[in-house]
């Protein structure tokens, strides 16, 4: 992949702490509970206005949806159903999507106008996301490097889907509407799946620099544009964890040069447009007694089997372009978006899944499939069959001119899978409920004197307030820890250096153990670190207590210390302890006196450790070794 | 230069400077040292108009201050291309509509407006083409027929608008013997009186006047306006009454429109689609407008008759005044001296005012002003013998308006004095049910908190 020019940019969504909704006085707070009430929608648009230019819009209105909205009496209001006007935009979150311009360098607008950009999918009970740009240029520093913003706009959150299932209906969740989101866009100036990383932590931290932002799984959102030379641009939604950047890059990079291989073997072949031709066989009959559970069932209840061929395609649809994804994946892909079927059976991966080589030969022999030919076969109800044979008959030409524009979707390992069509240029009109708002040069001076501290000064500060070593330092800022570090520090207490040998080693050993560390959230670790300064439990007992947190995220602190075994000892329990040790081995003790206190040491400390503080136990069993030697 | 109205001398001497108006490209530089390209949007009303507005080509628009702009330059005259060029381009003929004829009468609001992405202008629309590509639905259900009224803001209508509204719903009626139902598009605000007002203009009818309104404007995807159009053009078509009615969201979800009688509902949310509720009575008919049926829910109503019976006058000399604790007597000589021919007070409770004002209800009465007293609380009847004020204002001529609510009561009488002039006609009229704008019986059903357990 060496020597592999690739254009990429980036797009961060950071949730923002404000007390209230970015149009509405909800608190920003999310709801695990039952909805306390539910409503239905649906939306229209006027074919005419959706007409050629948004092809995803027009699908998901064809698809004809109804939405179930649920929603809390304490995190949704009129405003989210959509039944009152917005109010006045949120000045908290205004004013921190002004000062992060600030940060960059960035022009910012003389006068905000609030947008509504179309969005037909349910996610925005309105139809509309409500969107608005607050400035343009400015750049951050990766490494010497100059990474150009393109713009940052304030935005609120969309609803996000839940599991629940009705027939015909797609459920949301209100509570994350109209949370402020501050979007940021960077120009396509990454060249490495690695600085893509980089720069997506730089702006996390300096957007964690401002104090009010939200933290924890899904309050950060990257998408990603990637292009290598000769491919199209890529769009790739909803990046969760920072470290997944780099592999999803260079997994992108790697289907794009394949995409483009299997471009080049097509052009070898001589394989052209004109040879693809859109003729569904149907091939019910040779199926009709398969084995194949899939067909089985589709067509005992009533489907077809319908089969494509695809000239010149022989061996391609099975050629690997990610782990685990082949051409005939991308094929299948579409097919499922488009119809709604399960999947496909592509010739490269048959005989298989139950069809017997027989059944495969038949087929081939009604299509005319030859040597380098290929098909592909779908069996559903017939209606569904043809769209969807058609959608990966469109994705079968595109592979002639190499890498099609779409937006997809991050999978866990990196891969990524067909998620739409790249909208169309988006459709936005004015929010003529809100009026615009005015940015004077005196509001900029004022936040100008008001900025946090650039997250260099704090790795500087904090090395030197806290003493911290200096390659600490710089892993607790590599990690985005810096500010949980100081906060830590301030709101419990205890002493630095635990707080970052924690925070830097103890996790990654844990992790090392195949602990859930991903489960810890900032509250358990808070909560540990101000029970060892207040004496509640001892150091050592940290990577005890975190474990039982990591595998029961729900469980209290004073549950997982039970579980742990780990309720404080008094000084009198310990006392008991140490007497008792001491009387268990009273050999030792009369023939080497003191000298047998490290032996006894190990012992006690085997016995409470984590429970009460070292010294505490040397201290005390001093005091009784002395006793039970004098008398 | 009308399009840059709502800009000051700096944008429009910038702007003119390089023969710029809106919608064209221009190039601008700022102080700075940065470059934006945009089209030049019209100015809100609101806000600084020393500010221009520039829609980006992300879609976005920002305002930039005439003052940090140190160049511009013209890069394209807009086309007009973005705009719609031909009728059919934008709306697609489809199939014939199938369906009864119905006629859709528009007074303006928000019903009927779309957007245009590229200026982000909301246009009116109003044609039967317009609407069928709007509300594909709607070819399904009836042949429609329209014609703008009026284009106002339903804040604006006035007994005047009201009396031309019934004079074209007479003609229709009368000449178009087809027309199955009328389904007239209103602004929400005063839906109520408009429909109460031809409930007593239009007293025979061989369909329904289907009023229909929008709560939420329907340049958004989730507006209410295209499912209550259905709902509204459902009734017109198959509703067995024959009155002036209101077709609106029944809830806040997109599943059940509701019929109103004119005369009995009322707007009472600011905002939410489900805004309007009959006070007093239950709603006369429930839509789903999915499966397309009507449900009555009521076997009391006028019914669909050959004949027409139309009285399309109001008197703009009556008046609703609203009771509160700091009222003086002088108010009601106001409407003496000015020659209002009638007043509605909306007292408190059972239907009382301040004693120190009974002296100035007598005297306006005694000068030939006709008053009736309806209740603030709108749920429930008035009754002005239970109370000392309430047998005091009845001994002073006032006319309890039974369970009528304020509006109707004004409405009606506002009617009635298009009508005659005679004291006692009035007097006879006001207290003859003449459009189920008043009931003897108050179920218990009629009250919303009846519902809540």
């Amino acid at each position: 992949m060496q020597g592999v020019k690739i254009k990429c940019g980036l797009e961060i969504h950071q949730m923002l702490d404000t007390a209230e909704k970015l149009f509405c006085s909800c608190p920003t707070r999310l709801t695990q509970d039952p909805p306390h009430f539910v409503f239905t929608r649906r939306l229209r648009l006027a074919k005419s206005e959706i007409g050629e230019i948004d092809p995803a819009a027009l699908f998901e209105y064809e698809k004809g949806l109804a939405y179930r909205y649920e929603c809390h009496r304490d995190n949704v209001c009129l405003v989210e159903m959509d039944e009152e006007p917005p109010h006045n935009m949120n000045s908290e979150a205004l004013e921190l999507a002004l000062k992060f311009s600030l940060m960059i360098g960035a022009s910012i607008v003389d006068e905000v106008h609030v947008m509504r950009k179309i969005v037909i999918d349910g996610s925005n009970v309105s139809g509309f996301q409500r969107t608005s740009l607050i400035s343009l240029g400015g750049s951050i520093d990766v490494n010497g490097k100059k990474i150009g913003i393109q713009t940052v706009c304030l935005e609120e959150d969309a609803a996000r889907k839940t599991e629940e299932k009705h027939e015909g209906y797609v459920s949301y969740r209100l509570d994350r509407l109209g949370i402020p989101l501050i979007e940021v866009a960077t120009a396509p100036d990454i060249e490495s799946p690695e600085e893509a990383r980089e720069v997506a932590l730089r702006i996390g931290l300096l957007l964690r620099a401002l104090g009010k932002v939200k933290r924890g799984l899904g309050t950060i959102r990257q998408d990603l544009n990637i292009s290598v030379e000769g491919g199209a641009r890529i769009e790739i939604k909803g990046v969760q964890y920072l470290d997944l950047i780099p592999k999803i890059v260079e997994l992108e990079i790697q289907r794009q040069l394949s995409l483009l291989d299997i471009r080049d073997e097509l052009k070898r072949r001589n394989v052209k447009e004109e040879d693809l031709v859109f003729e569904p066989v149907d091939v019910t009959d040779i199926l009709r007694s398969s084995q194949s559970k899939v067909v089985k069932k589709a067509l005992d209840s009533g489907g077809v089997a319908l089969a494509l061929k695809l000239k010149g395609f022989g061996g391609l649809l099975g050629r690997e372009i990610q782990p685990g994804r082949r051409l005939g994946t991308e094929l299948a892909d579409r097919a499922r978006y488009w119809g709604g079927v399960g999947g496909l059976f592509h010739s490269d991966e048959l005989p298989g899944y139950g069809i017997t080589k027989d059944e495969v030969e038949k087929i081939k022999t009604r299509l005319g499939v030859e040597a380098n030919d290929a098909f592909i076969l779908i069996v559903d109800s017939r209606e569904k069959v043809m769209r969807a044979l058609k959608a990966a008959y469109e994705r079968a030409k595109e592979a002639l001119e190499g890498v099609p524009e779409e937006t997809r979707a991050a999978n866990l390992d990196g891969t990524t899978k067909f998620m739409r069509p790249r909208p169309g240029s988006a459709r936005m009109y004015p929010e003529t409920d809100i009026r615009p708002i005015r940015i004077t040069p005196e509001n900029l001076e004022e936040l100008r004197k008001n900025l946090p501290e650039p997250p260099e000064k704090t790795l500087e500060r904090l090395m030197k307030e806290y003493s911290l070593p200096k390659d600490m330092a710089f892993q607790l800022f590599s990690q985005q820890q810096i500010y949980f570090f100081e906060e830590a520090v301030k709101t419990t207490g205890l002493a630095p250096q635990l707080i970052a040998t924690t925070l830097t080693n103890t996790i990654v050993s844990l992790r090392r153990d195949n602990i859930p560390v991903e489960n810890l959230t900032e509250e358990h670790l808070l909560a540990t670190f101000k029970a060892v300064a207040d004496g509640k439990i001892a150091k050592e007992a940290i990577p005890v207590v975190l474990t039982e947190f990591a595998k029961n995220p729900d469980a209290s602190l004073e549950e997982v210390l039970k579980r742990a075994g780990l309720e404080r000892l008094t000084i009198e329990e310990l006392r008991e302890i140490v007497r008792k040790v001491i009387q268990e081995n009273r050999e030792d003790v009369s023939q080497k006196g003191e000298k047998s206190f490290g032996k006894l040491m190990g012992i006690v400390m085997e016995r409470v450790r984590g429970r009460i503080d070292g010294a505490v136990v040397a201290q005390v069993l001093r005091e009784e070794l002395k006793k039970a030697i004098s008398s | 230069m009308e399009a840059l109205s709502g800009y000051g001398p700096k944008v429009k001497e910038l702007l003119s400077s390089v023969g710029a108006s809106t919608f064209d490209r221009v190039k601008l530089s700022l102080t700075n040292g940065q470059t934006l390209e945009g089209l030049v949007m019209p100015r809100p009303s609101f806000g600084d108009p020393d500010v221009i507005v520039v829609k980006l080509d992300n879609g976005y628009n920002i305002g930039i201050s005439a003052e940090r702009i140190s160049s511009i330059t013209l890069v394209e005259k807009f086309s007009g291309k973005a705009q719609p060029t031909s009728k059919e381009a934008l709306y697609p003929s489809g199939e014939t509509p199938r369906g009864e004829r119905v006629h859709f009468l528009s007074t303006g609001g928000t019903i009927a407006s779309r957007v245009d992405y590229v200026t982000g202008a909301v246009y009116p629309y109003f044609t039967a083409e317009e609407l069928y590509s709007m509300i594909p639905e709607l070819r399904e259900i009836a042949n429609i027929t329209t014609k703008t009224v009026y284009s106002i803001f339903s804040e604006n209508m006035t007994p005047r608008h009201w009396s031309q509204l019934a004079q074209e719903i007479e003609k229709v009626l009368r000449d178009e013997p087809d027309v199955r139902g009328i389904v007239v598009a209103h602004g929400t605000d005063t839906l109520h009186y408009t429909a109460a007002a031809m409930a007593f203009a239009i007293q025979k009818a061989p369909g329904p006047v289907v009023f229909v309104g929008a709560q939420r404007s329907s340049d958004r995807p989730s507006s209410d306006a295209a499912l209550n159009a259905i709902g509204a053009t459902i009734a017109a078509i198959k509703a067995p009454f024959a009155e002036s009615v209101i077709a609106m969201h029944a809830t806040t979800s997109d599943d059940l429109i509701l019929v109103h009688r004119g005369v009995r509902a009322r707007k009472m949310h600011t905002s939410r689609r489900d805004a309007f509720m009959s006070i007093n009575a239950v709603p006369l008919a429930e839509i789903n407008p999915y499966t397309r049926e009507l449900k009555l829910k009521t076997d009391k109503y006028k019914g669909r008759e050959k004949a027409v019976e139309a009285y399309p006058r109001f008197s703009d000399k009556v008046a609703l005044v609203k009771f509160y604790p700091g009222m003086t007597p002088d108010i009601f000589s106001f409407f003496s001296e000015r020659g209002y021919k009638a007043l509605v007070i909306e007292g408190t409770g059972l239907g009382h005012i301040n004693e120190g004002l009974i002296g100035a209800v007598r005297d306006i009465v005694q000068q030939g002003v006709f008053v009736a007293m309806t209740s603030q609380c709108l749920w429930g009847r008035v009754n002005l013998n239970v109370y000392r004020t309430g047998v005091e204002l009845l001994k002073a001529g006032v006319v309890p308006a039974e369970d009528m609510t304020p509006e109707t009561a004004y409405v009606k009488l506002s009617w009635i004095f298009g009508q005659t002039d005679d004291l006692d006609e009035a007097k006879r009229l006001f207290q003859t049910n003449i459009a189920f704008e008043f009931d003897k019986r108050t179920g218990f059903e009629y009250y919303p908190g009846a519902y809540r357990g």
